[in-house]
């Protein structure tokens, strides 16, 4: 990284630090035009949601309760995972307008995996790899643009938990 | 800094396949070291972006239950030959990372 960037790597670094330490918000640096919209803000991060450690919490904290149950929601997977420490799982969500996906691993100590948000021109489905402690149901929670939540979900048995993966 | 993300884009017509693997320990924090018996800190990609010309795509937040090295796919509708895609990843220890390409003409 040249010097110049760097340097302006960490005014940005600070700048959010004091910013959070100032309660102000991600947002309103957004507003104020020093972020671009696009950069990746760990400072986001739902860390309610993340390490909840159990379903509806998780869920709860997720913003994703009041689901009504779906069969436009393909979860792809295997039956037998031999390795949950890497589980290969495909969601493809036909609801119009989905605008985001959560998805969770029922029994995992933190339930919640993944928290995607998907932008004009994506669609609304995802290939990807879990980490599975133990046989337990994948549920996916997608929000549409009216605000809605739906839900699917699919049982995976595990032979060798991916828990200390 | 990590290590590149790669990311590889292909046309299908009117949909792009966009698949990346972002190399990374994805430590979960419960895993405990062979040699020192010492269970190693959670060292993980919290947040992702990934962007079409600078515009954002898909947004994704991560937990310590994604697989290590993440390999994802994503799907788009009307990119074409000579757009940027780039895909960034920040990390808990404020590491960041990011990677671009060109769609390929066919």
């Amino acid at each position: 990284m040249p010097p110049a960037a760097k340097g302006e790597c960490d005014r940005l670094r600070r700048l959010l630090l004091e910013a959070t330490t100032a309660g102000v918000s991600a947002g309103a640096l957004l507003a104020a035009d020093l972020l671009q919209p696009t950069a990746v803000l760990a400072a986001d991060w739902n860390r309610a949601a993340f390490t909840a450690t159990t379903l509806s919490e998780a869920i709860r904290a997720a913003g994703a309760g009041g689901s009504s149950d779906s069969g436009s929601i393909i979860i792809k997977t295997v039956e037998i995972a031999e390795n949950g420490a890497q589980v290969p799982v495909e969601v493809i969500s036909n609801i119009p307008d989905s605008k985001s996906m959560n998805i969770f691993v029922e029994k995992n100590p933190m339930p919640l995996a993944a928290s995607l948000t998907f932008a004009a021109g994506a669609q609304a489905r995802v290939r990807l790899q879990l980490k599975m402690a133990e046989s337990s149901r994948i549920r996916v929670v997608v929000r549409a643009s009216d605000g809605k939540n739906y839900h699917a979900s699919r049982e995976v048995k595990v032979t060798l938990g991916g828990c200390g993966a | 800094m990590g290590e590149a993300i790669k990311i590889r884009a292909s046309l299908q017509g009117d949909l792009t396949e966009i698949r990346f693997l972002m190399p990374h320990p994805m430590e979960t924090g419960q895993r405990k070291d062979s040699a020192s018996g010492q269970l190693v800190p959670a060292h993980f990609i919290q947040s992702f972006s990934l962007t079409a010309n600078g515009a954002l795509l898909v947004g994704g937040q991560l937990n310590t239950s994604i697989s290590r090295n993440p390999l994802f796919s994503f799907y788009a509708r009307g990119l074409k030959a000579g757009d940027r895609i780039a895909v960034e990843w920040s990390d808990t220890r404020g590491d960041r990372r990011r990677d671009e390409v060109i769609i390929a003409v066919r």
